[in-house]
This record gives C-alpha cells, sequence and structure tokens, in this order.
C-alpha cells in the first residue's frame, strides 16, 4: 500500500493473474463538484492507473519495477452523488519490456461505465541482458 | 491580471473539496498562470524510489487545464473533462511540482488543452497532458 492510495482509502476486490479490481468509496474530501457531490475525476485518474498498475504486477512472474508510460482516460459520464468508484484493469498483452492494459471504472452497475481507460507500462526486469 | 479572474480561479480551487486534499494553489504573473503542487507525503504511489504516484500527476495536469479555462472564461461554469491523455516522461521525485497550460482551442462547445509539469526544470518535464474539455455555459 502506497502513502496515496491510504489517502484515498483505496481497497483491493480481486486479484487474479493478469487482472485486478480495486474501489475507493465515496467521502466528503475526494469531491470533485461540491454542488453535487459526485467524486473528483482526479479519483477515478488515481484510481484507474493504480489498478492498471495492478494487472500488470499480477501477470508478470517476477516482481520488477514497472513505469507508466501513458494513460488515456475517456470520462463516458459523471458518477453518482455520493457514490464510490470500483475500477477493474485487465493486462491483456506483455512483450519483454511492455505492458498493455485497458481498463474501466464504474459506480454502481458494471454494465454502466463512468470511464475507460487504456495505458501501457514500461517492465523494467531487474537483470538486463547482455548487449541491451 | 482583472480580480475577478483572479477571484473566480481562487473560488473554483478552494470550494472544491478535492483540490484542497490534493493542496494544489496557483500564481499569477500578468496572465501566465503557473499551478503549484507543494510535496507532501500523502502524494506517494511508491514509497521505495520514492516516487509521487501517477494517478496524482494526472490530476494535478488535469485540474491546472481545468483552471486555465476558468481563467480565460471567469463567466462560464467549470468544464467538463471529455477525455485525456497523460504521458510520462520522468518520475516525479518527493519534491514540489510545476504545470502550465497552453489553450490549443477553444471552440464554442469543446477546448483543447495541453498542459505541461516539471519539477527542477521547465526544460525536463516529468509529464504532459493533452485533454478535450466540455464548455458550458453560464450557470
Amino acid at each position: 500500500m502506497s502513502p496515496q492510495s491510504q489517502a484515498l482509502g483505496m481497497t483491493l476486490v480481486s486479484i487474479e493473474k493478469g487482472r485486478g479490481v480495486m474501489a475507493t468509496p465515496w467521502r466528503e474530501e475526494l469531491v470533485g463538484d461540491p454542488e453535487t457531490g459526485v467524486i473528483a475525476s482526479g479519483v477515478v485518474t488515481t484510481l484507474l492507473d493504480h489498478t492498471c498498475g495492478l494487472a500488470i504486477n499480477s501477470a508478470i512472474d517476477e516482481p520488477m519495477p514497472i513505469a507508466t508510460l501513458d494513460l488515456r482516460i475517456d470520462y463516458l459520464r459523471p458518477a453518482a452523488p455520493r457514490t464510490g468508484i470500483t475500477a477493474e484493469a485487465h493486462a491483456y498483452r506483455l512483450t519483454r519490456t511492455i505492458g498493455f492494459v485497458r481498463a474501466q471504472a464504474w459506480d454502481v452497475d458494471k454494465g454502466d461505465l463512468v470511464a475507460t481507460a487504456q495505458a501501457a507500462f514500461m517492465l523494467n526486469p531487474r537483470t538486463q541482458p547482455r548487449g541491451s | 491580471m482583472e480580480d475577478n479572474a483572479i477571484q473566480s480561479l481562487d473560488a473554483f480551487l478552494q470550494r472544491v473539496p478535492y483540490n484542497r486534499f490534493l493542496g494544489m494553489r496557483v500564481e499569477l504573473a500578468g496572465d501566465e498562470m503557473t499551478a503549484v503542487l507543494p510535496f507532501s507525503q500523502h502524494l506517494i504511489g511508491n514509497p521505495m524510489l520514492p516516487a509521487l504516484h501517477g494517478g496524482v500527476i494526472g490530476a494535478f495536469l488535469e485540474l491546472t487545464a481545468l483552471a486555465q479555462l476558468s481563467l480565460a472564461e471567469p463567466t462560464r461554469r467549470v468544464p467538463k473533462t471529455i477525455d485525456i491523455t497523460i504521458e510520462y516522461l520522468r518520475s516525479g521525485r518527493a519534491q514540489d511540482t510545476y504545470a502550465r497550460a497552453i489553450l490549443r482551442k477553444v471552440g464554442r462547445r469543446v477546448a483543447n488543452v495541453q498542459v505541461e509539469a516539471w519539477q527542477d526544470s521547465r526544460s525536463q518535464p516529468i509529464a504532459g497532458l493533452t485533454g478535450h474539455f466540455l464548455l458550458r455555459n453560464e450557470a
């Protein structure tokens, strides 16, 4: 657990090889629109980034440092007021150096998404092959 | 810079709980705005390096874009984010981070904004963002 994921109150929902699900419960401090009480898009961004990293980490056999190259997020609709967010990520393709991930986030119903994401991660094996 | 633009920007930053959670503020020099994210322990995503959380950097860049838009059009409601692409260039170290936004196109309904964040040197950005934002009519 990192200080930021703790500060957001993130919880691990489930994990399997190449897939991870995490959630952030709603709380007043994380609101992005004080008129409606909807959670901030920045919280969705951080949850998606974190869950993508989790999916990559669960997909690789040996733990290694990873770094996000890019992260694209489509905000499909605002979340329901005073409602937390759940995100699921799938690391669908790994090469020796790069991991590709898709992710989605919802508030109440997994069939009614609030955001989708696509990310690429750099994998940094601790021992580099000779000549690389 | 007109007083009402600064006030509206200040109001935007202070009114939103999540902005206070991040601890972000803005500085103005004439019409140039620099967003500042003072370092705080709770922004760390990787305690081993240590490095700022990538999501925090993304959120900071998005808020910088929204702040720049609100500065340009203080009477409008805060725009809605349609999509963003964040590119990570260097790891964000445990220190203050700065960002500036360029409004590449402000249309009738949609704005395209580009933001860059740096720490020690502006010539060595740590991350960039391109985003589309839905502009909304006056409240």
